[in-house]
């Protein structure tokens, strides 16, 4: 069969740019060979949320019913349900890919693809025969698998990676998470919620480090009082597990050995290149890309996790759409630049643009705004007054340099601060727009006015 | 969609014009940059060209005839399309002095029923509307709407930027509403995002002359900081010039060296300021002698505490600028239209010379600062100069400029001016020559000749000696600079 593009890998980054080129005209093929939708959907962003969906239900209704007036005798909650409800969430919509293929007249085809040379995808087809697919280009998004760590094999017991822990049949009641990156720190918050005694151990000086420091220093007061222990600017000298349980020996302030019944290990993602073509590759094994997004074998091209950070969802649908439109539409590819990074444990966090760290660095002048939701009606309204919005403006011209949001609802918040971004808005545009009244939004207005003095509720 | 082709304001006094002869004929093909007619202004006879392609599908205006500015003249259509009829072509043009609605009313089943938005953005757009650099994205989208037609004309024919079209020209074209809608969206509004504008408005960039790179075409921060560093105005502004001029010719042995970025921008930059600026020079001889004497003692003092660097004459004649131009602000200026912007601030240009050509780094608020700030600033901008490691913020915004040449020996010269600036300080070698003392005996001076190169527009006769004298003082007598 001869295609105009044959994609491998059916994740985000896959099933966006195969529909885009489908849009376009072409005939597409879609090469997966576990489940379309990716880790995205089948083995992240989506299955999690269910869970942590469940974890902040019931975080409310054990810690805090007391403070909306409501009682419960006997609140219990049942494991077995709470992973199954995220599991039928993801199979959902992983059906829903699976129905956009059929609807735009994409072959899908479910197996592992490899590339021999450019312009063909060879499989095994139903009968374990060799079969070729030809296509005039190819868009490689075969994602990411979690990193291991030495000494910890994964057994989906003792030692887990994200994929397993988000199905982990028994409850661990201590768990030892290795790394607080967004991953790291959704899990914490999850297990943490249901009674698990966590500690999360971080290399790093803060709990997300890619954060603005203001943000990782509120997170971790929040978690301190949620229970959740963690050892920042500590290293992992010295990892084992067996069926029962699991050993880390840490060095920060002063070297530890700590005990689990599990060890959740979340300390990044390796790139997964399909068979066949050498392709170069750049820091960390990721497949380096120019700048329209064609690898170093003409007619290849990759978008997503696999050409390296940042690993997410929506910059690899961006980036398959950049890709695809580039190649089949006239367009100019771009890469990424200002992407919003989200992590959805409570009080969540949401930031795009640079932290003030990197603003400082880069020698940048820059005004602070501020706002916390202590002092929004609505927050205080729903009693989630933890948290603040922070923006940094660039001087003269009053450019959002970066938000920084931690607290109710910030991963829906951030989306305005990306369209102010993406469409250079002046903090007098978001200052001179209204916000509705009472909403956590207002945060954002509020806090564009108090860089210039001009905050009403502050 | 068809073009309305109208009659283009070719000089700046120009509010009508003779048609002398068409030279295509209806049912002619027509390439971009072909002579369509002649047109006799008030100053000379010019040729016409067009600015679109197409076939010249109706004439308005025969050979002999006079039509003011603005005037439809000629229809340009596109390939497989039609002429309107006589009829409804006239109809419009008789409707174009009414109310703008007129127009659509007439043709309603050719247009959906316009939305509540539409109907609030023909309202606003009722009055007249600036160039839209001060509107939002969505005002501009209104504008674009509501004015396509004039808007396309002026594309295809005018040569002259920055005219507002006339009552007369306005929408002919409710026979095409659907096609001049498009076209509106092509050419008729300048996308550009908030940061673009304030941005190109500092920097005294034309957004209308940009292409952008931003989602659906918006000029960006990026498209703005280009133009503003090459200095090229790419896209539709580039015009063709009437006269074909002769081109150099390069022989096996010559060099043909391709022109950079920077090389273009002080192309166009400066043959726009030498032809368009009308210039002055006045000049005069100055006694350095003072100068050098105190030069010499800061230098020494410097030398004392320890201090790597020393103060030049350059510096010296900063600092007097500097000061010179708080003294006579007039000097301090800038022509803008229909207005004379004079400024709070010196910002200081100084010309530095670098590979492949020179910038001019500017001394923000030059006149709050100190000889030593001024030097050690321009010594710092310099270096980054030559190594090309100014953002385009640290050469952009300048109001008056020193050029010094002094250093090659060169006894006297004048500068061309910086646009949008007026003025340029133009300064020689400083040079030991025979002077008559104050009692009448010869005697060995140290000279220097400063050349002044003025916008009229802006800066008179008067004005220009009256910096030119304060300057003088202030270099004769350096103290005065701490008064």
């Amino acid at each position: 069969m001869k295609y105009d593009l044959v994609v491998v890998g059916g994740g985000p980054a896959g099933y966006v740019g195969a529909i885009r080129a489908a849009q376009l005209g072409k005939k597409v093929a879609c090469v997966e060979k576990d489940r379309a939708g990716g880790t995205c959907l089948n083995w992240g962003c989506i299955p999690t949320k269910s869970l942590l969906r469940n974890a902040e239900l019931y975080s409310l209704l054990s810690r805090r019913a007391g403070d909306y007036g409501l009682h419960f005798e006997k609140l219990t909650f049942d494991w077995a349900k709470i992973i199954s409800r995220s599991r039928s969430v993801a199979d959902k919509l992983a059906g829903g890919v699976e129905y956009l293929f059929k609807k735009h007249k994409i072959d899908y085809l479910r197996v592992e693809g490899a590339i021999p040379r450019s312009g063909v995808v060879t499989y095994r087809n139903g009968n374990g025969k060799e079969a070729t697919a030809e296509a005039d280009k190819i868009l490689v998004s075969t994602g990411c698998v979690s990193k291991e760590m030495p000494g910890l094999e994964v057994n989906g017991a003792t030692v887990l990676n994200s994929h397993q822990a988000m199905i982990v049949e028994r409850q661990p009641k201590r768990l030892i998470v290795i790394g607080a990156g967004a991953i790291g720190i959704e899990f914490a918050y999850f297990f943490n919620a249901f009674g698990t005694e966590v500690t999360v151990v971080e290399m790093m000086p803060n709990l997300l480090p890619v954060e603005d420091t203001e943000v990782s220093t509120t997170l971790e007061k929040a978690f301190t009082r949620q229970g959740i222990k963690f050892l920042t600017g500590t290293k992992v000298v010295k990892a084992e597990a067996d069926k029962t349980s699991a050993r880390v020996t840490v060095a920060g302030k002063k070297q530890e050995t700590l005990e689990g019944d599990a060890v959740l290990v979340a300390i990044g993602v390796s790139p997964i290149v399909p068979a066949g073509l050498e392709f170069r590759r750049g820091k960390g094994g990721f497949v380096e890309t120019d700048e329209t997004y064609q690898t170093s074998v003409p007619g290849v091209y990759a978008a997503g996790d696999v050409i390296g950070p940042p690993w997410l969802a929506h910059v690899a649908m961006w980036e398959a759409i950049q890709a695809v439109d580039g190649v089949f539409a006239g367009h100019k590819p771009k890469k990424i630049k200002d992407f919003p990074g989200c992590t959805y444990c409570q009080p969540q966090v949401a930031s795009i643009g640079l932290t003030e760290r990197a603003a400082k660095e880069q020698g940048l002048t820059y005004k602070v705004g501020k706002f916390p939701f202590s002092a929004n009606g609505k927050a205080l309204a729903v009693g989630e007054s933890e948290g603040f919005v922070k923006l940094l403006i660039g001087q003269p011209h009053g450019e959002i340099l970066g938000a920084h949001i931690i607290g109710p609802e910030a991963t829906e918040l951030i989306a305005e601060l990306g369209l102010a971004m993406n469409l250079e808005a002046t903090y007098e545009d978001i200052e001179a727009t209204i916000h509705s009244h009472p909403t956590l939004s207002e945060a954002i207005h509020e806090a564009t006015g108090q860089a210039f003095g001009l905050a009403i509720h502050i | 969609m068809p073009i309305t082709i109208e009659m283009p304001k070719l000089s700046d006094t120009m509010t009508e014009g003779t048609l002398v002869r068409w030279i295509k004929k209806v049912g002619d093909k027509v390439e971009v940059g072909d002579v369509l007619a002649e047109v006799e202004t008030d100053k000379a006879t010019m040729e016409m060209e067009a600015f679109d392609e197409g076939t010249l599908g109706e004439v308005y205006v025969e050979d002999g005839q006079k039509a003011e500015v603005g005037q439809k003249l000629a229809l340009l259509l596109e390939e497989g399309e039609e002429a309107p009829t006589n009829g409804k072509a006239d109809k419009s043009v008789a409707a174009g002095a009414g109310p703008k609605k007129g127009g659509k009313d007439k043709a309603p089943e050719k247009q959906e029923p316009p939305s509540a938005e539409v109907k609030q953005a023909n309202q606003e757009a009722e009055g007249e509307r600036s160039e839209g650099l001060e509107a939002s994205p969505m005002a501009d989208k209104e504008e674009g709407e509501e004015k396509p037609a004039s808007k396309t004309s002026e594309h295809a024919t005018k040569p002259a930027a920055g005219t507002e079209p006339s009552a007369k020209a306005e929408p002919a074209a409710a026979q095409a509403e659907q096609q001049v809608q498009e076209s509106a969206e092509e050419e008729g509004r300048v996308k550009a995002s908030p940061l673009a504008r304030k941005i190109a408005r500092e920097l005294g960039v034309e957004l209308e002359s940009l292409s952008g790179s931003g989602p659906g075409g918006r000029i960006v921060r990026d498209d703005v900081l280009a133009a503003a560093k090459t200095g090229s105005k790419p896209g539709r502004a580039e015009k063709p010039s009437p006269v074909p001029q002769p081109q150099p010719v390069a022989g096996k042995e010559d060099k043909r060296i391709p022109l950079s970025g920077m090389r273009k921008g002080i192309a166009s930059r400066l043959l726009e300021a030498k032809t368009t600026i009308p210039h002055f020079y006045l000049q005069a001889e100055v006694n350095a002698a003072p100068l050098m004497q105190l030069r010499k003692e800061v230098n020494n003092s410097l030398e004392a505490s320890g201090a790597q660097s020393k103060v030049t004459i350059n510096d010296f004649i900063l600092k007097a600028t500097a000061v010179a131009a708080t003294r006579v602000p007039q000097a301090n200026a800038a022509f803008a239209g229909d207005a004379i912007i004079q400024f709070a601030n010196v910002q200081l240009a100084c010309a530095v010379a670098i590979d492949d050509g020179l910038v001019t780094p500017v001394i923000r608020e030059a006149q709050r600062k100190s000889l030593l700030q001024i030097s050690s600033e321009i010594k710092d901008l310099a270096a980054r100069a030559r190594s090309k490691k100014l953002k385009p913020e640290e050469y952009q915004g300048g109001t008056l400029t020193v050029s010094n040449l002094g250093s090659y020996g060169v006894e006297q010269f004048f500068a061309i001016i910086n646009p949008p600036q007026s003025l340029i300080v133009s300064v020689g070698a400083v040079l030991k020559k025979p002077v008559v003392t104050e009692r009448g005996d010869l005697a060995v001076g140290e000279r220097v000749i400063l050349g002044l190169s003025c916008d009229h527009r802006v800066v008179d006769g008067a004005i220009g000696a009256h910096f030119l004298t304060e300057l003088k003082k202030l270099i004769e007598a350096p103290a005065l600079m701490l008064v």
